[in-house]
């Protein structure tokens, strides 16, 4: 494949430069702007790399040499529409296009999410890498490899049938010392051959996909290919791109919501060293400077005035849930009825009610939100490490007025992205500023800034109701949500990011937002759910804007739900994975079992991996200070399930929470590198463990409080479980499916953990705790106020 | 504006710098390390620390004209092209998940395991809590620094005459 255009000398310098010393350390070779594999350093400037001034123009996904270029040393470069925020997708995404291009695993690479030389597959979220977008790259990979047989048929004289491949060199069966390399057929030529498929995600050719048993390097546990370059230092990430001639910037913010910016002292900042600007548009100020810690210390110093709004813009995080009551509900309620969940309620023997309080928690990235925009030649190159570039490039292309051929984005790694977080707005506020400057500008958000102005995940006030029949059957059901979520931002919409709204950008009818139901799985004659959505006072220009965040509104109807269906399990004095697995087998409406079989494999799963013994909780067995307890909650997750077992210890005299052990048992069918899955299983656990013992966003009426690791508190080293045990269950009915696919990993582990944790500390204490996290202050009241 | 000397794995450099200007925009922005990098700017997450003297220190709230002793960055850690135990064990357990925090994980352990080469569990969990990591890769990290002790230990002369004994 020829290059499509110049290489620019910064691209062509980070291709390079990136692999020194690499190669000797860790046996492997890896290049920048998401490149990951193996390649060698002229395949690297000679494969379409990135195009030079000039139109950006989308790689067109109905062409096999958008997605795969085979080198003439008989190695192959992968270039796919996603971005690997850290799961090890991108080695999963090279296991299985290599299985199906029949290819040596090691003689690949893969090139992920810039939007002018990677076709638009979104990038990454919502757990789809596996489940969806790795399907068009295997048919693609499939039928590249059937169009490189056709052409060794060809150039051997032989049928294809009498052919076989191994390792992208194809034989004659009879006569195997008749061969010719992927190489050699395709000898610096392009496929030039079309896909058919009226959107990316049913693209395909001609050639079927393997079935599971004959994938070779799919379900091995092969080593992530971009760890080396992250342990010994030799990554580029996107906090790392240095361009000539490039500034700092950085963001003056309100001091508090809805804030009117009133007044500029310029002349507070004008005598600092290497001060270059102000810059401002409504309510919208930024710094820029020659050097960064210059232009830290300009923002710091610039004196600035503002009005506060007539009204607050929101009540305190101390009466928040007060407020959810009362509120008017932005919208309709969403309600799923099933049976006469009334009458049976009106009928009722023994009926049970609690409520669950959820709070907003934050995306809280590692590191602050940061960009570099590059408007070099009337264009606009954007370096991010967003795992949404294709959006990025649209939004900051209408941003800007610039047409969407003069805008291109490049993603690199960088700090976790869970979701919809603050690094969209940083880099339109780089671009903006890029644009004004016509100089190469970085933008980073500090610390305080992130944590207080990111998105958050919306908080939950749920109520529920339940009806027990006197043989200890939950026969109705009642849930009631309401999120406070309404004007949702979407991801890199020019209209809500928030340079846009602080620089007046209103949008005439805001996100609906939404109040998710809890998995419904257990065999419950009447049941009801409502969901229902509330807003602020204030809806734009607030720290307190919503967006989505690792399994958006999963974890808050989850905590709810299964502590609830716990809270009943103990009012039937029956054992809690008891009374779900009989709740379980007893549900026959579902998918033809499906749901149920594989269910029933995992919760068994967990309590056989823990070993969990049958008995009602509360169960208090410890003595003195330390009270013991374990918790289970389960959740599906689109068809992932998961089942999570907490050993914890809760210190009476302090109220803090330690969680000793947790069992995580996962389906998602189709394993394709079982260590990297197990990886991102624990991590994800652990980020709901996280955010079951520490995370919540403080504000007072004007501000959020939460600005930093002290006062907005993160799981640390202190809170790890001496064991963690994580079991793949395979729960299909059929298990040894030849086509059982892949399904979202990346977040369902996550969606039972708060409930786990808090029927764990239940299990211990006998007191019932309905609002997280699990602070130490907020368990120690709990545990006075019961007398525990 | 001063003149100052700094040695960061191995080489010396002189820098014309404002002398309160923290250590770690002058090792990213003007010798262009990549290994620390900025998380918090307030010492509270571990993502910028360096060693010096045998400390692991927080980079971003340590003006250059206070620092005293040869710097070692990530990128110092390998020996003759060889990865130190700590990074070559951060491999095996395939710690990281995203991986921007492991500068701070990684040279936080180097400086534990430098000092003491036999942490118990608890020391390890002590030792570390300062360091962030916002993917909750930490059961890894520990593991990782485990199997570090483990290798430094049957690779150390003292082990080999254990052996021998």
């Amino acid at each position: 494949m020829s290059t499509s255009g110049t290489i620019p000398k910064q691209i062509e310098e980070m291709l390079v430069t990136h692999r020194r010393g690499f190669l000797k350390n860790a046996g492997l070779l890896a290049v920048s702007i998401g490149m990951f594999g193996a390649i060698s350093e002229a395949d690297a400037q000679s494969s379409n790399a990135a195009a030079g001034p000039g139109r950006y123009h989308d790689p067109d996904f109905h062409q096999i040499d958008s997605w795969i270029v085979i080198h003439e040393n008989n190695t192959a470069t992968f270039y796919v529409g996603t971005t690997d925020p850290g799961q090890g997708t991108g080695t999963c995404f090279r296991q299985l296009m290599s299985d199906e291009l029949d290819i040596a695993f090691d003689k690949t690479t893969c090139i992920m999410g810039s939007t002018d030389i990677t076709v638009d597959q979104v990038g990454s979220g919502g757990s789809n890498a596996l489940e969806r977008n790795s399907w068009p790259m295997r048919r693609v990979a499939a039928e590249a490899r059937r169009v490189l047989l056709e052409m060794g048929s060809q150039r051997l004289g032989v049928p294809v049938d009498q052919l076989a491949v191994h390792d992208a060199v194809i034989s004659v069966k009879t006569d195997p010392s008749k061969r010719v390399t992927y190489g050699e057929l395709i000898t610096g030529k392009k496929f030039n051959v079309s896909l058919t498929g009226n959107n990316i995600n049913r693209i395909t050719g001609r050639a079927r996909t393997k079935s599971n048993p004959e994938l070779k390097y799919t379900g091995q546990s092969i080593q992530r290919d971009d760890i080396p370059p992250k342990v010994d230092g030799s990554l580029k990430w996107a906090v790392d791109v240095k361009l000539p001639g490039m500034v700092h910037a950085r963001n003056v913010k309100p001091p508090f919501a809805c804030a009117k910016l009133t007044g500029i002292d310029e002349s507070s900042v004008k005598r600092l060293p290497g001060f270059i600007k102000v810059l401002s548009k409504g309510n919208y100020v930024a710094v820029v400077c020659e050097r960064e810690e210059q232009a830290i210390r300009a923002a710091r110093q610039l004196k600035t005035t503002w009005k506060k709004p007539a009204t607050s813009p929101f009540p305190s995080s101390e009466d928040l849930f007060n407020y959810i009551r009362s509120a008017t509900p932005a919208a309709a309620a969403e309600t799923v009825e099933v049976g006469n969940p009334d009458a049976a309620f009106s009928g009722a023997a023994k009926i049970i009610e609690a409520e669950y309080e959820i709070p907003f928690q934050g995306h809280t990235a590692f590191a602050g939100a940061h960009s570099l925009a590059d408007p070099s030649n009337g264009q606009m190159t954007v370096y991010t490490n967003d795992m949404k570039s294709y959006s990025m490039r649209r939004g900051i292309a209408s941003f800007l007025g610039m047409p969407h051929d003069s805008v291109r984005v490049i993603w690199m790694m960088g700090p976790q992205g869970f979701g919809r977080s603050a690094a969209e707005d940083a880099a339109f506020e780089a671009a903006w500023i890029a644009r004004e400057m016509g100089r190469p500008v970085r933008m980073q958000w500090m610390r305080e800034e992130e944590t207080a102005w990111d998105t958050k995940g919306p908080a939950f006030l749920v109520k529920m109701r339940g009806v027990l029949d006197s043989d200890g059957s939950l026969i109705a059901y009642h849930f009631h949500a309401r999120s406070c979520d309404y004007n949702h931002v979407g991801y890199n919409e020019p209209d809500t990011v928030l340079i846009a709204q602080l620089m007046g950008s209103r949008r005439a009818r805001p996100a609906a937002g939404s109040a998710a139901m809890p998995s419904d799985m257990y065999a419950i004659p009447n049941r009801k759910m409502v969901g229902e959505v509330v807003g602020l006072p204030a809806v734009w220009e607030t720290p307190l804007r919503t967006g989505n965040l690792r399994d958006p509104n999963g974890p808050q109807p989850t905590f709810a739900a299964e502590s609830f269906i716990d809270e009943v399990a103990a009012a039937a004095k029956t054992d809690p994975l008891d009374f779900r697995m009989k709740m379980i087998n007893a549900r026959k409406d579902d998918d033809s079992g499906f749901r149920r079989a594989r269910s029933i494999a995992v919760l068994k799963a967990a309590a056989e991996a823990y070993g969990w013994d049958s008995r009602p909780s509360p169960n208090p067995t410890g003595k003195g200070e330390i009270l013991t307890g374990r918790g289970i909650a389960y959740a599906f997750r689109g068809h992932t399930v998961v089942a999570q077992i907490a050993d914890v210890e809760v210190n009476r005299q302090t109220g803090h929470v330690r969680a000793k052990r947790l069992v995580c048992a996962h389906d998602c069918g189709l394993v394709v590198n079982p260590e990297s899955l197990r990886h991102t299983i624990e991590c994800c656990t652990l980020h709901g463990l996280s955010r079951a013992l520490h995370e919540e966003v403080r504000f007072d009426t004007e501000k959020v409080t939460s600005q930093d690791w002290f006062s907005s508190p993160t799981l640390r080293h202190a809170d790890i479980p001496e064991r963690i045990d994580i079991v793949l269950v395979n729960g299909d009915p059929n298990p040894n499916r030849p086509d059982l696919p892949p399904y979202g990993a990346g977040e369902a582990s996550l969606k039972p953990m708060l409930a786990a944790i808090g029927n764990a500390i239940y299990d211990a204490t006998g007191v019932r705790i309905r609002r997280v996290p699990f602070r130490d202050d907020r368990v120690l009241a709990a545990l006075k106020a019961a007398g525990a | 504006m001063s003149k100052i000397e700094l040695k960061v794995n191995g080489r010396s450099h002189t820098l014309a710098i404002e002398p309160s200007t923290p250590l770690l925009y002058i090792l990213r922005n003007d010798l262009d390390l990549r290994g620390p990098r900025f998380g918090c700017g307030l010492g509270q997450c571990g993502a910028c620390k360096v060693i010096i003297n045998g400390v692991a220190v927080f980079s971003c709230i340590t003006p250059v004209s206070s620092v005293k002793g040869e710097i070692t960055t990530l990128e110092g850690l390998s020996q003759n092209g060889r990865l130190d135990p700590v990074q070559q064990a951060w491999i095996e357990e395939q710690a990281p998940q995203c991986g921007f925090c492991q500068n701070g994980q990684i040279m936080t352990a180097k400086a534990l395991l430098d000092k003491n080469p036999h942490p118990t569990d608890a020391q390890i969990r002590e030792s570390m809590n300062g360091t962030l990591c916002r993917c909750m890769s930490y059961f890894r990290v520990q593991s990782a620094i485990k199997r570090a002790i483990k290798t430094m230990a049957e690779s150390s002369p003292a082990a080999g005459e254990k052996v021998v004994a």
